[in-house]
């Protein structure tokens, strides 16, 4: 064994990681352009901040680096070498180590037996000893230190954040990418992790590109900022230069330029649905809903923005009655409103989750089945309430797919067989063909969904709204909250942090109050 | 134009059908040529072996009442499996429920003696059956909904404790000091037996299996109750979002399910056992669960499938006999066709043949 191979263990901090330039990058799948000549440069020893929507091209953009994609065209240059990166392997190789939002550890195994796992150039007989003196090397020299002999399910989500980033720099990474590393982690960690990480950076031992929503961190922690939009280089520059409100106008780009869909005056205004001081937590027992009080009106669609993770889907789900609240009241036409099926329908309350598939249909019953999710005990489909009927089930299906054309071999199709489009189809019709539908959940109702289905959906919560309908949607995409929306909050971190009508929505206020500002 | 695309909607999905018959008997024909290639090792001709199974099982009127006679607790038994399984359960406790059923069923029986019409007391029996039974598998269905606790591991370890109850029930408590030969609960009164259906010596267990698998099948297809089990079975996060009471279903349905392994019990202890010992512990609720997977959890299919389990453990004495194979062979015959039956689940869809086409 040669002295070379004994100093390995720890990252050599002899010179500088490389320059990494992304020149004129466009990938394509199919005829949808995510990425449309994008170039960007990250200079040796920064921290570049890749900003933009859910959507705008950032993972794109570092998975084309990472060898994840092969673009359609372009180049990716390190020290002005044209470098062909066809896998993470040869990214590896090249020094560029990525981050995941995902932890990737295996949680019964300790901090040591991860890192040393996730070495590529595995022996046969692993000599603890010796790894156990290398590994202590090494975390004397990291940013972060954990102690190696806990297993990893015993650290907190910080400490498994900085596992993640130690796994990188053991892997000798000199270029790192982090993919919305503080999502997962409180304000205070995320502090503590990208502030170490900065040290790092400002020895030059290491260069960071960081995705992100928050603009916070851009300002606290970025030298240089990659602003995309829809796939296209919106914006770029040092940090230093720009504003909070310059960086949300290039992220949100113009707004207003939504297309108009006729919206009536509504003729009454009673509250239909009101929430009061929910909280509700996630799956794994952390706040998600800290305190909302909101109130939907007959004939209006409140509309609620925010980046995802923010507690949306979790205020969703116990609106539709998927998750339950830990404190705080629902009050459906002034009565309280546990989201029992007898409540459901007396309030007439439905709901349009996102994925449907997953969400809101049996996948291994038949399409007529699933249109009947909401009506099977009632009459016509049901008699002296214990006998189905199955043939007005068989009608009311039959009436439903005509009328929203829903492409199905037969209604006996199991409805995992159907496309995308035509399962939210399917639940569409089930969930506002009802003329006596009150109260309307939607959760991006046109996520993943071609442009003709968009409009289709559209038109017909405006159409809903119109006759009456109170509509409370959540929606990731802004531009179909401007369009659609009566009113728009945002919630960031649990809470609605902005509250305002539509047509004095200030713009450059909500991406601030998106990003957490 | 309309009309035809009308048709096309209301076409019923006959290759699906026709796939969910053609697989199990594949797999049975799998199984058979499997068991065979046993057969042969151990020395015996296999189609001499097929044929003394037949003849056993269905070659006369005398074999087919044996077969029945054995089928009609397994009918109930599956029950216990294919119920819960529609809402996405898999309950092995099948055996203990039985047991639990025919215990509660016994000491109704000795109790009300010949106080009452032997009728009223067979229903009592049955009712106390159905309820022991189901509150036992209700018990595992409870662990579940409320505390997160695998159905399947706490329903197998039921099992042993309803055994460990009886064993412990008659050598104690109710012991019949009288009869020697195994620690035994005394005999029910020969008023109150399940007697055998005229012109045959089938007893009328048979009738309570044929009656209770066809309402399971209308209460699972033709009933908003079932309809609701099957959604939340299908995908629990729709059943909430339609608002259905999902721990209500839970405990229902292995109420159920229990209910109908306890009439098992029940009927075991009234028309074949007529006291509680070991040998109710028969092994019928492992051999139900093997039902309900080759009936692919369909009440309807039940009865057919359980009438074939019947007729190979009918057939275990005669592999003994005529063939000189040991006395586990049926077992290792059930084991082969549970094996193939289960691997034949992962072949649905599989097969172009069976997928509905586009015109």
């Amino acid at each position: 064994m040669d002295t070379l191979a004994q100093l390995s263990p720890t990252p050599t901090r002899l010179q500088a990681p490389p320059q990494l330039d992304v020149v004129d990058i466009t990938k394509q799948f199919g005829r949808f352009t995510a990425l449309d000549q994008v170039s960007m440069t990250l200079k040796p020893g920064s921290i570049h901040a890749l900003l933009g929507e859910n959507g705008a091209g950032k993972s794109t953009l570092v998975k084309c680096v990472m060898g994840f994609y092969k673009p359609t065209a372009g180049q990716v240059l390190l020290d002005q070498q044209v470098s062909i990166i066809n896998s993470p392997r040869d990214a590896h190789a090249y020094g560029i180590g990525m981050v995941y939002q995902h932890f990737t550890s295996v949680p019964a195994m300790t901090v040591a037996e991860n890192l040393v796992l996730s070495r590529y150039d595995r022996q046969t007989v692993i000599n603890w000893k010796q790894e156990f003196e290398q590994l202590g090397a090494f975390m004397a020299q990291s940013p972060f230190h954990i102690d190696l002999t806990i297993p990893v399910a015993h650290l907190a989500a910080g400490q498994k954040q900085k596992l993640e980033i130690l796994k990188q720099l053991y892997l000798k990474c000199r270029i790192l990418i982090l993919d919305e590393p503080t999502s997962v982690l409180t304000p205070g960690e995320a502090d503590e992790v990208l502030g170490l990480l900065r040290s790092d950076v400002v020895q030059d031992n290491l260069s960071v590109l960081l995705i992100t929503h928050k603009f916070r961190e851009v300002q606290a922690f970025a030298d240089e900022v990659t602003i995309l939009r829809k796939g296209k280089l919106a914006g770029q520059g040092a940090v230093k230069d720009l504003t909070v409100n310059a960086m949300a106008e290039m992220m949100l780009g113009e707004a207003g330029n939504a297309k108009a869909i006729a919206k009536l005056p509504p003729e009454t205004r009673t509250p239909v649905l009101s929430i009061l001081n929910l909280h509700a937590n996630r799956d794994n027992g952390l706040p998600a809903v800290r305190g909302v009080n909101l109130t939907v009106h007959t004939g209006e669609i409140v509309g609620i923005a925010g980046v995802s993770g923010n507690g949306q889907r979790e205020l969703v789900e116990v609106l539709a009655g998927q998750r339950q609240s830990t404190t705080g009241r629902i009050e459906v036409n002034g009565e309280s409103y546990r989201g029992t099926r007898e409540e459901m329908f007396r309030h007439q309350v439905y709901a349009l989750p996102e994925e449907p598939l997953r969400n809101a249909c049996v996948p291994t019953m038949s399409v007529a089945e699933n249109m009947a999710l909401r009506t099977f005990d009632q009459p016509p489909q049901v008699k002296w309430r214990w006998l189905l009927i199955l043939k007005a089930i068989r009608q009311m299906a039959q009436g439903l797919v005509k009328a929203f054309s829903v492409k199905t071999p037969s209604l006996e199709t199991p409805i995992s067989y159907l496309s995308g489009g035509n399962v939210q189809r399917t639940v569409l019709a089930r969930e506002i063909s009802s003329e006596s539908v009150k109260l309307l959940i939607a959760a991006n109702p046109c996520f993943g969904l071609d442009f003709s289905a968009v409009d289709f959906i559209h038109n017909a919560l405006v159409d809903a709204r119109n006759r009456g309908v109170a509509v409370l949607m959540m929606s990731e995409d802004l531009d179909e909250l401007l369009s659609l929306a009566d009113r728009i909050l945002v919630m960031s971190d649990g809470e609605l942090v902005y509250e305002s009508e539509i047509d004095q929505a200030d713009l450059g206020i909500i991406g601030q109050r998106m990003a957490g500002h | 134009m309309l009309g035809l695309s009308q048709q096309a909607l209301l076409r019923l999905p006959w290759r699906r059908s026709l796939e969910s018959i053609a697989l199990p008997v594949i797999a049975l024909t799998a199984a058979l040529i499997i068991f065979g290639g046993f057969c042969a090792m151990a020395g015996a001709n296999p189609f001499q072996v097929y044929g003394s199974i037949y003849k056993a099982a269905f070659g006369r009127w005398s074999a087919w009442q044996h077969t029945l006679i054995l089928s009609a607790p397994l009918m109930l038994t599956a029950l216990c499996t294919a119920l819960p399984a529609r809402l996405g359960l898999v309950i092995i406790g099948n055996e203990g429920a039985l047991v639990m059923g025919g215990l509660a069923a016994m000491a109704t029986g000795l109790g009300l003696g010949i106080t009452l019409p032997p009728l009223m007391v067979q229903l009592a029996m049955a009712a106390a059956g159905m309820a022991a039974g189901g509150l036992w598998i209700m018990l595992a269905g409870a662990l579940r909904y409320y505390r997160g606790v695998n159905e399947t591991i706490s329903s197998l370890l039921l099992n042993y404790i309803a055994i460990a109850i009886m064993n412990h029930l008659v050598e104690g408590p109710m012991r019949d000091a009288s009869f020697v030969i195994k620690p035994s609960s005394a005999e029910l009164d020969p008023a109150n037996w399940l007697g055998a259906i005229p012109g045959s010596r089938i007893h009328f267990g048979l009738l309570y299996g044929l009656v209770v698998c066809l309402l399971a099948y209308v209460l699972i297809q033709r009933t908003p109750f079932g309809f609701a089990a099957r959604i939340v079975g299908g995908n629990i996060r729709a059943a909430r979002i339609a608002g259905l009471p999902v721990g209500k279903l839970t405990l229902a349905i292995c109420f159920l399910g229990g209910s109908a392994a306890g009439l098992a019990g029940m009927v075991e202890v009234a028309a074949v056992q007529k006291r509680i010992n070991q040998s109710l512990v028969s092994n019928y609720g492992y051999a139900g669960i093997l039902v309900a997977f080759v009936s692919r959890h369909n009440p309807l299919a039940t009865i057919l499938a359980a009438i074939l389990l019947g007729g190979i453990l009918a057939s275990g004495g005669i592999l003994q006999r005529s063939h000189n194979l040991p006395d586990a062979t049926v077992l290792v015959f059930q084991g082969i066709v549970f094996l193939c039956v289960l691997y034949s689940e992962s072949l649905y869809g599989k097969f172009p043949c069976f997928r509905e086409g586009e015109g």
